[in-house]
């Protein structure tokens, strides 16, 4: 049986310890992964049912409370793709991220940085039939962490993707260029280089809309299907 | 170089989803594939305002054998992980994963709570296809995120007593005395039917469990003692 996708590539995808990222030390398996054929439990997912699972779009995060939230307005846009540069269409992006200030608005977030009420921080979108999403937020803060010695996250945001299938899954985050802090952190440096710069969105004038929002441009890669299948 | 370098170009990197998901990911019944109760989020951690994650459409009788599946997810020190989603895919009852068309999405999703604990309520799954013209034993499959897990870990669920364990074409991969990792046990009440995790284990609350909905226990134990199987798939 010949797999159908892609498996995650070793070489680019991060390791389940990494002892300078402090939490992996006590959640890392011990165990080698078990390699197992991919069957339609794997080859299978939830698509085209995105509002029944999660409900509707929510692409403009600077429009959810009464007020406008503070900080940089921006437009994040780009295509969701596979490895063989094929759009992957009608597959729904999850989108969660600190404020401004680089406070999430969660309980257990217990930096003394301001919270915005006008900003929750969570969105959702769906690519279109050319793998194409768009939305609307505000730029990130850094914030702190308990990580090392003065430890600081650079500005970032967290995208979930199901894509087509169980084996498809990908969770990363969205990094901003020329962001000192990102050379410097344990999360981001679990991906070796160049394929760290793979998460750096890059600004660009074309996307940026007069008196509105700064742009930048993110694709999104997930695992692809095999060049060429051969099916059973 | 950038993310659209030409160069560069391949498969996006994973990250940990982090300790703070709570109000992007995990909607209220996004842990009941049944559709009887907000089973799944974790509201609690974040002002009421800021809960916009949508509730479940009302989704009709669900057919097949009505279960709750719970447990602990546990770190390397015995500790539960408070910080960890559990997502899980299935079939219906028939053996037949989600299309359009279909009523029964498979798909669901559980916070864990200040414990570790997890609650899915579900129904048994059908069989399905393996590999050649083997017969898959019922299944569910399993992806684990949480704070320092930076990428997901897949397991699978099976049953205790279903038919198909001993030719299972992807348990006959695991070797034999780690198999039992795998295999969920019959409990009648979450906290109940582990030797390996504390009885005073909380869990996700729901509306009250169904009279007769059968309960399995399975724990996932990141590392250490009990250490539960994961795969590359």
């Amino acid at each position: 049986m010949i797999d159908l996708y892609n498996r995650e590539d070793e070489t680019v995808q991060p390791p389940t310890l990494f002892p300078a990222y402090a939490s992996t030390v006590k959640r890392a398996p011990s165990q080698p992964l078990i390699r197992i054929p991919q069957t339609i439990t794997e080859t299978s997912g939830p698509g085209n049912c995105w509002d029944d699972l999660m409900g509707g779009a929510m692409a403009d995060m600077t429009r959810q409370h009464k007020g406008e939230p503070l900080g940089q307005r921006i437009i994040v846009t780009g295509r969701v793709l596979d490895e063989n540069e094929k759009p992957v269409p009608n597959t729904v992006i999850e989108i969660w991220q600190a404020n401004a200030a680089g406070r999430y608005i969660h309980a257990r977030d217990d930096w003394p940085a301001p919270l915005d009420p006008n900003f929750t921080g969570a969105g959702r979108v769906v690519s279109d039939e050319k793998g194409r999403y768009r939305y609307v937020t505000v730029r990130p803060g850094a914030y702190p962490w308990g990580n090392h010695h003065n430890a600081w996250r650079p500005s970032h945001i967290h995208l979930s993707l199901l894509g087509p299938a169980f084996a498809t899954r990908l969770v990363t985050q969205m990094y901003f260029p020329d962001d000192p802090l990102i050379a410097l952190d344990p999360i981001a440096n679990a991906v070796p280089m160049p394929y760290r710069d793979r998460m750096v969105s890059r600004f660009d004038i074309n996307i940026t809309e007069p008196s509105f929002a700064l742009g930048y441009a993110f694709d999104i890669v997930l695992r692809g299907r095999h060049a060429t299948p051969l099916e059973a | 170089m950038d993310n659209q370098s030409k160069e560069l170009f391949g498969q996006t990197p994973w990250q940990t989803v982090g300790p703070f998901f709570h109000y992007g990911l995990p909607r209220k019944g996004g842990a009941d594939l049944t559709g009887n109760s907000e089973l799944g989020a974790r509201p609690d951690l974040f002002a009421p305002g800021h809960y916009l994650l949508g509730t479940p459409p009302p989704r009709g009788a669900v057919e097949g054998t009505h279960i709750e599946i719970f447990g602990r997810v546990q770190d390397g020190d015995g500790k539960g992980v408070p910080d960890a989603l559990v997502e899980i895919w299935q079939a219906d009852f028939a053996g037949h994963y989600y299309a359009p068309g279909r009523k029964f999405i498979g798909f669901g999703r559980s916070a864990t709570s200040n414990d570790g604990g997890y609650r899915f309520r579900t129904i048994l799954p059908g069989r399905v296809a393996g590999p050649g013209n083997s017969l898959q034993a019922p299944h569910i499959a399993v992806g684990v995120m949480a704070r320092g897990l930076l990428k997901r870990l897949v397991t699978r669920i099976y049953f205790q007593d279903s038919e198909g364990l001993d030719t299972d074409p992807i348990l006959e991969l695991v070797p034999a005395e780690r198999r039992d990792t795998l295999i969920a046990r019959r409990a009648h009440r979450p906290g109940a039917g582990s030797d390996s995790v504390p009885e005073k284990t909380t869990f996700p609350s729901g509306r009250a469990t169904d009279q007769g909905a059968g309960g399995y226990r399975f724990d996932i134990i990141l590392q250490g003692a009990g250490e539960i199987v994961f795969f590359d798939c």
